[in-house]
């Protein structure tokens, strides 16, 4: 353990305004891209059942 | 020996793989959660302080995992690309288009974080040397694939055409890894190499254990995207008819 308190942590010896951006930016590049794959998913599975509907409206 | 025959080419077919890849994403998710909070515990707080960086080093524990995967899934997505060109295999091409975003979102969180980390320690954001200048050149080609692969509406010649811009493309990859080498740059060498470790053991199992997650992680997001893409470009075929009810 190299830290004796939050704020020591928080601090991060000065370079807090660019370590915690540097993490934070990950974070939310990983949740941006988490939500980008499932609505693609969601997408993708809503047109294959308009295209599903259209083909048993063609076939009767 | 173990001789029993493994029927690879059975995974080769969009309909296989979309349920082998079904079955395989949770697991690459769950090791990639376990990874990363591990690693983000070692790095952030077992981790010593660096002796000329103070506590800013520990940008490494991001910077590191995302700018060697951003080369590596480069290498993978061209060589899916190029496997596609030369057999003419249809998921090639799919695996290709579903490695490019996360490909993306790596190089370009490698830039960011390196000019977070370049600011304090070299005193600015960025500079034009050759390891940033390649890159920034990678999250280009990134983006150029993608843009390409969406501008051409059938998906095989889409393929074959962002296929050749994926090889060609490719010779920057040992040109960001030799930079540090051949060129003068600011950027440092590397802090690791086969011949050993120039940094401590835990800052060592931090930056391996973060790379290991970052590994699972674009795994995991592949695997997901693939399957999207795959139902997308089969939703002629009948089996897609019967995964999707």
């Amino acid at each position: 353990m190299q830290w004796n308190n939050w704020n020591e942590f928080l601090a991060m010896g000065g370079y807090a305004q660019y370590v915690w951006p540097a993490f934070g930016l990950t974070a939310l590049a990983v949740v941006i891209e988490v939500i980008q794959v499932r609505a693609k998913r969601r997408e993708v599975l809503r047109s294959l059942h308009a295209q599903f509907e259209s083909e048993k409206g063609d076939s009767q | 020996m173990n001789t029993q025959k493994i029927h690879w080419f059975k995974f080769s077919s969009p309909q296989n793989f979309y349920f082998l890849a079904g079955r395989m994403w949770p697991w690459f998710a769950v090791l990639a959660t376990v990874l990363a909070a591990v690693a983000l515990w070692i790095g952030l707080v077992m981790a010593p302080v660096d002796a000329q960086q103070g506590q800013g080093y520990r940008i490494i524990f991001v910077h590191v995992p995302a700018a060697s995967l951003s080369m590596f899934v480069y290498l993978v997505m061209a060589g899916w690309a190029g496997f596609g060109l030369a057999f003419n295999t249809r998921l090639s091409g799919m695996m290709a288009s579903a490695l490019a975003p996360t490909g993306a979102i790596l190089a370009f969180l490698s830039l960011a974080t390196g000019s977070l980390w370049g600011k304090p320690m070299w005193g600015t954001w960025w500079v034009w040397d050759a390891r940033l200048t390649s890159s920034l050149i990678l999250l280009f080609l990134y983006l150029g694939f993608i843009a390409l692969q969406s501008s051409i509406d059938d998906p095989r010649r889409a393929d074959k055409a962002s296929a050749v811009l994926a090889l060609v493309g490719a010779v920057n990859i040992p040109i960001i890894y030799g930079s540090v080498y051949w060129w003068n740059t600011l950027h440092q060498g590397a802090s690791v190499t086969v011949k050993g470790a120039s940094i401590a053991p835990a800052m060592l199992w931090g930056m391996g254990l973060m790379t290991a997650a970052f590994w699972m992680y674009a795994i995991t997001m592949t695997l997901v995207r693939v399957r999207a893409i795959i139902l997308d470009r089969e939703r002629h075929a009948e089996w897609v008819k019967h995964a999707v009810e």
